[in-house]
């Protein structure tokens, strides 16, 4: 049992977990995911390591409501305990000293983005974060962003707070300015991650995409997380979770997203119909 | 011993009817009742020369505790098995026994052999219904075993080490105990509460088990050998083949590993009362013929939304490489068999599986397995509509547990290799056996390794002092 040390609301649908894990805390590097279980019915689902703390032993995740187990989830307070929380899973992101780093996230992609960002500051880099969301009540995270990055840019849909526009519009900006960048890391939903790799393409600047597909075991087992990376199919869990950008094929990940969408709905369903109200959604 | 009468026919073990099983999970097979036990027992000869423990893997003294289970000594029956294989529940199920104890008995002939699976199970669910007897480990060494996985050859080399007076701790990824006899094998075969039984038994000798670790992430091997004084990996073949073949990733298109985890690991045949759904359709095809794709056919036949499942196979049934009792089964099922067909590839719509094109095959010359080697015809393609595809065509090794172990190394499948007498890796005090070094096994063969290792590591460990 994995103890809730922490929980709170971020921004709306999105909770912040510090929980403890004190090995894979210890283990845990940039990009790497842990895969939890909320209950012995639950199912395994897969959430990255935003941030950890070895001395604590706690590792942070955290988690949009977007069905049945994260809902689930958030019905969880401190002192709770989630019964499984197996990692870290996944390969380390590959760290250089680049340069300049441009890191994109989208909305939850800001997990593996802020950890991310983390492991390249500390080999020197410079470190640009373009971080996006819809509109201003979901922001979240800005504060830590700015404590690690040499420059950050947020950008709403609606214009509601900083940039108005799409986080490509700001990663376009950058590189039409002149500026030199020397590797683009991005992670967030799937289209977002397509435009990006879209337009860096254009532009010749290397891309790694963290990529989100479904999970079950997440050691290679099953290859239910499989993805096609320059025509070879890949386990995203053991391969990856990030890979060269250009190479991915964005829309059969999408696809395959969809695998189970009707069950999901009919889950979510059930769940509402018998916790009425013990969640906020 | 005056010599006994051949007597032909064997005792049938009862099952429940092929359309009432159909409909849920529980065991086909309901086990010899006492008498039936005593009375299949009277057929063996009590050969001296015991061509059927030869047979079996880790040499069962199948004449001795068949004479119990004869004169209703059933319990020491049990006992019998367990000096040489410690879960008759379990290997009486799953064994192959026609191409091990049973396909060397005497009396099969003339006539069917001894029923040793059978007469093994019962014996080992007898012993388990009065209670089994408590271990007692009479020296302590003070000396740390870890186990990596908690599969066959893992609970096997556990409970050697645990009988010899070793601290042993098993590692297990999983969420779950028991590896493939869990997560692969199904509860209508092998329900989960004789995995459970032994495992709790296996806990009250003093094993811990550390569920959700996963060797060679949330602690390397090197770091492994820093706590323990030696290490045994029994990870398993948990590394799954596709077909690389068009269209293997749309929708609906499964290995069997995932497809069973979620079934059986994850209950998805509960579903929504448990949380992890499987989409399947109406129309379910399984590729291959070993054991798991029979595993997969008939688990798919009892999900609700399945109405029709096909096993795909590109020799002829006779090639099959699943136990007879298996395929058996699946056909009394239901289960259509398309054999000497290979997939070509899979078709879509709007990114779901939609159908496979086939071709037909004929069978030619034997290739080296002694197998006639399938041979596609030209021209004779043709189309099968289904919703879902299962492949179920192997698993080789999961590197995960020694990525980045330099020292041990690894075959052309990623098998590791061991030293064949005490199953040593090239590092020092760590060893492996089961599926790992296989690629693929049996159970009893897995079981036979973990045995094997604890032998090897004791032998290790007292030359070490
Ligand atoms: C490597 C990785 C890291 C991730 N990190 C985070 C994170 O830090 N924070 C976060 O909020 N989310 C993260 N996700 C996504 C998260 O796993 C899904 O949102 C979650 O599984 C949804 O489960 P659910 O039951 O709540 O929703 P469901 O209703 O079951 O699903 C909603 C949608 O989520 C996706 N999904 C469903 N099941 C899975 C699964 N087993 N694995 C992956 N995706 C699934 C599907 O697209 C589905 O349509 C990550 C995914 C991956 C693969
Ligand atoms: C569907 C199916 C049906 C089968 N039917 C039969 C049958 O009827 N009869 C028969 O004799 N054999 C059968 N087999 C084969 C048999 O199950 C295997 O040969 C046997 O289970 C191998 O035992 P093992 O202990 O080596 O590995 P496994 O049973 O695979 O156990 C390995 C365990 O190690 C864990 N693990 C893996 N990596 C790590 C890691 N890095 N850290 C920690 N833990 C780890 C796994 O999660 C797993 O629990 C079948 C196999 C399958 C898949
Ligand atoms: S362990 Fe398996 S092969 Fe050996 S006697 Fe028992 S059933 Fe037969
Ligand atoms: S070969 Fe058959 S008859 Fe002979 S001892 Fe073995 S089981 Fe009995
Ligand atoms: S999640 Fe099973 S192989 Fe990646």
């Amino acid at each position: 049992m994995f103890r809730i040390v922490k929980k709170r609301e971020l921004a709306e649908n999105v909770d912040e977990f510090i929980i403890e894990a004190p090995l894979i805390a210890q283990k845990a590097k940039p990009g790497q995911f842990v895969i939890i279980r909320v209950s012995a019915k639950g199912e395994r689902i897969p959430l990255t390591i935003a941030d950890k703390d070895p001395e604590a032993g706690t590792i942070t995740l955290m988690v949009q409501r977007v069905g049945k187990s994260t809902y689930h989830l958030s019905c969880f307070d401190e002192g709770n305990s989630i019964r499984d929380v197996v990692g870290p899973l996944g390969k380390p992101t590959h760290i250089e000293n680049w340069g300049h780093v441009v890191a994109v996230g989208g909305g939850l992609g800001l997990a593996p983005i802020h950890h991310i960002a983390q492991g390249v500051k500390e080999v020197g880099n410079e470190l640009t974060v373009i971080m996006g969301f819809r509109r201003k009540e979901l922001i979240f995270w800005e504060d830590r962003m700015e404590l690690l990055a040499d420059r950050v840019i947020v950008t709403t849909n609606d214009g509601s707070y900083g940039m108005k526009g799409l986080v490509t519009d700001a990663l376009k900006n950058l590189l039409d300015s002149g500026t030199k960048i020397d590797m683009v890391i991005c992670a967030g939903p799937v289209p977002m991650m397509k435009a990006v790799a879209d337009l860096t393409r254009n532009y010749g600047v290397p891309t790694v995409a963290s990529l989100n597909p479904i999970m079950v075991d997440g050691t290679g087992m099953c290859g239910a997380c499989r993805v096609t990376v320059g025509g070879e199919v890949k386990f995203a869990c053991v391969d990856g979770p990030e890979f060269d950008a250009h190479q991915v094929d964005f829309d059969e990940l999408m696809n395959r997203l969809r695998m189970f969408r009707e069950k999901e709905e009919e889950a979510m369903r059930e769940f509402q119909r018998k916790h009425c109200g013990c969640y906020r959604g | 011993m005056a010599k006994r009468e051949i007597i032909k026919e064997r005792v049938l073990v009862p099952e429940r009817k092929p359309e009432e099983r159909v409909k849920d999970f529980k065991e086909v097979k309901l086990g010899y009742t006492p008498q039936l036990a005593m009375e299949e027992a009277k057929r063996c000869l009590q050969c001296p020369h015991s061509p059927c423990v030869k047979a079996c893997p880790v040499n069962v003294p199948i004449p001795q505790f068949i004479k119990l289970i004869e004169e209703g000594k059933f319990v020491e029956a049990a006992r019998k098995i367990k000096e040489e294989n410690i879960l008759p529940s379990v290997c009486g199920r799953v064994c192959p026994q026609e191409i091990q104890c049973e396909g060397a008995c005497v009396v099969g002939k003339v006539g069917d052999p001894v029923a040793i699976g059978a007469l093994e199970a019962f014996a080992g669910d007898h012993e388990a219904s009065v209670g089994y007897e408590k271990i007692v480990i009479t020296e302590k060494r003070n000396r740390k075993v870890a186990i990596v996985g908690s599969g066959p050859a893992g609970i096997a080399c556990a409970a050697d080490l645990i009988k010899m007076g070793y601290e042993v701790t098993i590692f297990e990824a999983l969420h779950e105990p028991g590896g493939v006899l869990v997560y692969g094998i199904p509860e209508f075969r092998l329900p989960n509460e004789i995995v459970e039984r032994e495992l709790s038994f296996l806990k009250e000798m003093g094993a811990k088990i550390e569920l959700n670790f996963i060797v060679g992430k949330t602690k390397t091997v090197y770091e492994l050998l820093e706590e323990f004084d030696a290490v045994f990996i029994g990870s398993g073949a948990g590394l799954p083949y596709m077909l690389n073949i068009e269209g293997l990733n749309l929708n609906g298109v499964y290995s069997a590993n995932e497809f069973l985890t979620r079934v059986l690991l994850m209950g998805a045949y509960r579903f929504p009362e448990m949380d992890t759904p499987v989409f399947t359709g109406k129309r379910l095809a399984v590729i291959g013929g070993g054991n798991t794709a029979m595993d997969v056919a008939r688990t798919a036949l009892r999900l609700k939304e399945v109405e029709e499942v096909m096993v795909i196979y590109r020799r002829s049934k006779e090639e099959m490489p699943a136990r007879v009792e298996e395929v058996r089964h699946a056909e009394e099922e239901g289960v259509i068999f398309k054999t000497l067909t290979n997939p070509v590839r899979f078709l879509g719509e709007n990114g779901w599986i939609k159908g496979i094109e086939c071709v037909k095959m004929e069978l030619g010359e034997p290739d080296e397995s002694g197998r006639r080697k399938p041979i596609p015809i030209p021209g004779s393609e043709f189309v099968l509509e289904v919703d879902s595809v299962v492949m179920a065509i192997g698993q080789g090794p999961n590197p995960v547990v020694v990525d980045g172990v330099k020292e041990i190394k690894r075959g052309k499948k990623g098998e590791i290799i061991v030293d064949p007498e005490t199953l040593m890796t090239d590092l020092p005090g760590v060893f492996a056996g089961g599926d790992v070094i296989r690629g693929g096994s049996t159970v009893i063969v897995a079981m036979g390794d973990g045995r094997k290792a604890a032998k090897g590591i004791h032998e290790y460990l007292s030359r070490k002092q």
